[in-house]
């Protein structure tokens, strides 16, 4: 088998693999040649795992030949963000101050990919610990867009977007905090998913903000985004967050029909500042849907002004102690030159260790949980938040999924928003109320605004993924925009 | 006419608590046991990246336990929350514990005083949190071992209702005992299982001011404790005497030096920054679940005391005394069950010869092996006069010491006491032809000779004259000699 199987969905390949038409070795193999050809123009991997993945893919080989315990996933490659623990291989947030660390175990869901069979590639930049909307504030490198090398992936889990965008992996894991899975999905034409927070394990991922963070997969369709959360969600014992219900089989139920069910249009998110080919864009797809057989209602997410203050506070509050384990005594970048005591060694590899966003966020979130200031900001924050969770079970009460842009425009260029912190904490605006609600939301590409890729997302009830993917699916079926290949 | 003061003492008591596991992963909780220091680790309890904390339930359950003994209420709905700080002992850069809502609060517990009435302590909060790794100072640096980081911790934290060190003293000991009781710590204080904070101010008596507190953090023994209070009231009383202002601060005790010494700089003016825990959810305890922790309670020193003063008739020190500890409450009750003499009897010889061998001999209960049932036995020997008490001391401290059944230890020692009026009789004949001078004395009006004269009957006859028989035998002999 030749030709172009690494641009192929998951679905695809795995058909070709049980049929021995190709396997899992040479599609690893091609896929790494492909990294070591092209990644160097676009710098999605911040480490390439080749002698893991060659190991990975001869046991997949096995496993296939034996036919015994196939699952989806195995042999298939793919990439992780590198905020995800990797036994023996480096993880480093693209944070200098995590640039050598090597971790002593895997995040459950790299446990649970590797029994899948699946065959990791590498480890792919971010912003650092996930802080920032573009991958500029990776400590190592600026990921580019595949659409455009001139342009942003999006962030934080860029390399994750640009990597399958690419075709550098079959599918990716990405982390989403405050739409860091679905802004770069919708920057770089790739479906992904933020899960209901606490369906899929966060042990192992270094946190960002522990309350918001869910780890999601990024992939070429609805259908192989499905099977890649079937097979890392559920509860786990070492992440006291994680819901005991059982996972559903996704996959399984993504044909049933749309028609009849309601397709909510939150009011708030369709002002001014949006790009116009983005808005011409989602009312496309929700014709599309009309042309399916859903209705369309408008309705309200009225705290929606406050979701990106909230999703601020409260990320900077949680980040800034989540950060504190970061002090050089006992992983990671240790700076103790002439240092007088430990606080000097905590000082100064904070200081050389930590980018610029990260230190202002660390800053600003102790300055908002210390005394005199807790009630008026932390607590506050909380509260709203309890109001922006109602405002989505209201909302979702009366329909069946909400549907919104991932970002008010496409990607943007490098450089364009870095001096401006607020300009680029505005590029998250459809996306942060999500996370402090923790409902689930799927994005896919939409359509295309100026030759840049334009990403829509689906919102749904709590612990609902099932109806974003029967939902997305559907939409997939009729339109070819995810199957759109960038020219690279 | 000089100013008298009144110290105000509160106690904050951190207590490991005995689970096999630590507060918030699977690593033994047993360090004290541990070959070599960070051998009992994993990433949770180093705060690797990435890891995540799990509650252990048992020791969830020893805090509602402690809480429901000082008559705490449960919250059925408590939340842990994260103590900011930066410290080499503490992997993550903060510490789980608990903040708003603690597993128990509003208790109180009755110190016995010495009076009859006992003096109430408002016990505010017992909460759960987790040690920190231990420091280690050397020249240059420090060592760390995290054996200890993560051991379930609980903090028992009373109100400033102490009026003297002796009140605290007797408040502390008495949770120590309770914990004992319970069998969630050991009370082993030289392990470091059972550590003291004091917030003391002074003001003047009869004021109900509360005036600006020190804390004195990291006493480690009883000594400590009484020493360092006694001496930061005096030291507070002089800065007032002297016009000054009590400035509020954490200090530290310089044992040797025998003197608070100020921290500020390391431990000052901390702001924790707390807030809850995102990576656990809230405890949410049903009231079913209380109800059979609470039905685990046995029953407590304070309850014990009473039982005791009523069942077996004691006065009130001596059953504090025998409830103090529960293996000794045991143990007495056991001695009780196997004697025919009364519990007072009983009393006196635990009280006595028993626990002036312990505490000689520096040996805890668990580690003397003598069965309650031959104990019994010796305490009837002497009940029936079969020995003497001296020489039932004597036998004793042989069992003690080298074990053996009583009955042929007396035989062994030639110990049995004799009653036989004419082996008596031979006895007090001869002292009496020894010592005609303190005879005189006697039938001088001298009474208080005849002890003196006794004394001399149990020497010669190495104890085993019954002191009955020999005292009427002794006084109508001299009688006699009255013309
Ligand atoms: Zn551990």
């Amino acid at each position: 088998m030749t030709g172009q199987f690494h641009t192929l969905p998951i679905h695809q390949i795995h058909q070709l693999l049980i049929d021995k038409k190709i396997s899992s070795m040479e599609l690893t193999q091609a896929m790494l040649r492909r990294a070591y050809e092209i990644d160097p123009k676009i710098s999605s991997y911040v480490t390439i795992t080749d002698d893991l993945a060659l190991e990975q893919a001869r046991q997949a080989d096995d496993r296939i030949a034996s036919g015994e315990n196939i699952t989806p996933l195995t042999g298939i490659p793919f990439a992780l963000k590198d905020c995800i623990s990797t036994r023996g291989v480096r993880t480093t947030c693209s944070s200098k101050i995590l640039a050598e660390y090597v971790p002593q175990y895997s995040a459950t869901v790299v446990n649970k990919l590797a029994d899948a069979g699946a065959v990791l590639m590498g480890k792919t930049n971010m912003d650092e610990f996930g802080m920032g909307s573009s991958c500029e504030n990776s400590a190592f490198v600026d990921t580019r867009n595949p659409w455009d090398l001139e342009r942003v992936p999006g962030g934080s889990s860029g390399g994750s977007a640009a990597a399958v965008s690419a075709s550098l992996c079959s599918f990716s894991l990405g982390e989403d905090t405050g739409g860091s899975v679905r802004m770069p999905a919708g920057f770089c034409n790739v479906t992904g998913i933020k899960p209901t927070y606490g369906r899929v394990s966060r042990y192992g991922l270094i946190s960002l903000v522990s309350s918001f963070d869910c780890i999601g997969p990024m992939t070429r369709d609805v259908q192989d985004c499905a099977i890649v959360l079937e097979a890392i969600a559920g509860k786990d014992e070492r992440d006291s967050t994680t819901f005991n219900s059982p996972v559903p089989q996704y996959h399984q139920d993504l044909n049933k029909s749309v028609k009849g069910m309601t397709i909510g249009i939150p009011k708030e998110y369709f002002v001014s500042g949006m790009e116009a080919g983005v808005e011409s864009s989602i009312q496309e797809a929700i014709r599309t849907y009309e042309a399916l057989g859903m209705k369309v209602r408008e309705v309200s997410l009225p705290n929606t002004r406050y979701a990106l203050p909230v999703y601020y506070l409260l990320l900077m509050a949680e980040a800034s102690s989540n950060l504190a384990r970061f002090d050089g005594t006992r992983f990671g970048l240790s700076v103790s030159e002439n240092a007088r005591d430990v606080i000097d060694i905590y000082l100064q590899t904070r200081r050389e260790g930590f980018g610029d966003e990260v230190k202002r966020r660390i800053m600003l979130g102790a300055y908002a949980l210390s005394s005199g200031y807790y009630d008026a900001y932390y607590l506050k924050a909380q509260k709203v938040r309890t109001l922006l969770r109602r405002d989505f079970e209201t909302a979702l009460a009366s329909v069946d999924i909400l549907l919104a842009p991932t970002s008010p425009t496409t990607a943007f260029k490098l450089g364009e928003k870095t001096n401006d912190p607020l300009e680029m904490y505005l590029s998250d605006i459809y996306v942060v109320a999500t996370n402090p609600a923790g409902v689930p939301a799927l994005a896919l590409p939409c359509g295309f605004s100026k030759g840049m890729p334009v990403g829509m997302q689906l919102i749904g009830r709590h612990l609902d993924e099932q109806t974003l993917f029967q939902v997305g699916h559907a939409y997939q079926q009729v339109t070819d925009w995810h199957e759109q290949l960038p020219p690279i | 006419m000089t100013q008298t003061y009144e110290p105000v003492i509160g106690l904050e008591i951190h207590a490991e608590l005995l689970t096999n596991s630590k507060m918030f992963c699977s690593c033994s909780a047993d360090y004290g046991s541990a070959p070599e220091p960070n051998t009992l680790i994993c990433p949770v309890c180093t705060g690797l990246p990435g890891a995540l904390p799990v509650v252990n339930k048992k020791a969830v359950e020893l805090a509602a336990l402690v809480g429901l003994a000082l008559n705490c209420s449960i919250n059925p709905h408590n939340t842990f929350a994260r103590k900011n700080y930066y410290y080499p002992d503490l992997p993550k850069g903060y510490q789980i514990s608990q903040y708003e809502l603690p597993i128990a609060s509003n208790g109180y517990l009755d110190i016995p005083g010495d009076t009859e009435n006992p003096q109430r302590v408002t016990v505010r909060r017992v909460h759960i949190e987790e040690d920190t790794a231990k420091l280690t100072h050397e020249k240059n640096h420090a060592l760390v071992d995290f054996n200890r980081a993560g051991v379930p911790l609980l903090e028992i934290v009373s109100e400033p209702d102490m009026r003297n060190v002796e009140a605290a003293l007797s408040y502390a000991t008495r949770i120590r005992a309770i914990l004992r009781y319970l069998e969630v710590n050991s009370g082993d204080m030289e392990k470091g299982v059972l550590r003291f904070e004091a917030n003391i101010s002074v003001r003047p008596s009869g004021s109900s001011e509360l005036r600006t507190r020190t804390e004195i953090k990291n006493l480690n023994s009883f000594r400590a404790l009484t020493r360092a209070s006694a001496y930061e009231i005096e030291r507070q009383i002089k800065v007032y005497e002297a016009g000054g202002e009590v400035v509020q601060e954490t200090l530290g005790w310089d044992e040797a030096r025998g003197v608070t010494v100020s921290q500020r700089g390391k431990e000052d003016a901390h702001d924790y920054r707390y807030f809850p825990e995102p990576d656990l959810p809230p405890l949410q305890l049903e009231p079913a679940w209380i109800a059979s922790i609470k039905s685990l309670l046995p029953e407590l020193p304070d309850a014990k005391t009473r039982r005791f003063m009523e069942q077996y008739e004691l006065k009130r020190q001596e059953a504090i005394l025998l409830t103090s500890e529960k293996p000794l409450a045991d143990y007495f009750e056991a001695v009780v069950s196997k004697s025919r003499s009364s519990p007072k009897t009983i009393h006196s010889w635990i009280a006595g010869e028993f626990m002036r061998y312990m505490n000689d001999s520096e040996l805890a209960l668990e580690n003397i092996d003598l069965p309650a049932e031959k104990f019994a036995q010796l305490i009837d020997m002497v009940t029936d006069k079969t020995v003497s008490g001296n020489s039932g001391k004597i036998v004793l401290n042989e069992m003690l010491k080298n074990g053996g059944v009583p009955q042929e230890i007396v035989k062994a020692k030639n110990l049995a006491q004799v009653s036989d009026t004419g082996f008596i009789q031979e006895a007090i004949e001869k002292i009496l032809s020894d010592n005609p001078g303190e005879v005189e004395q006697y039938l001088a009006g001298k009474e208080t000779i005849v002890q003196w004269l006794m004394g001399q009957v149990a020497r010669s006859t190495k104890g085993k004259a019954d002191p009955n028989v020999a005292k009427e035998l002794l006084v109508k002999t001299m009688e006699k000699r009255r013309k």
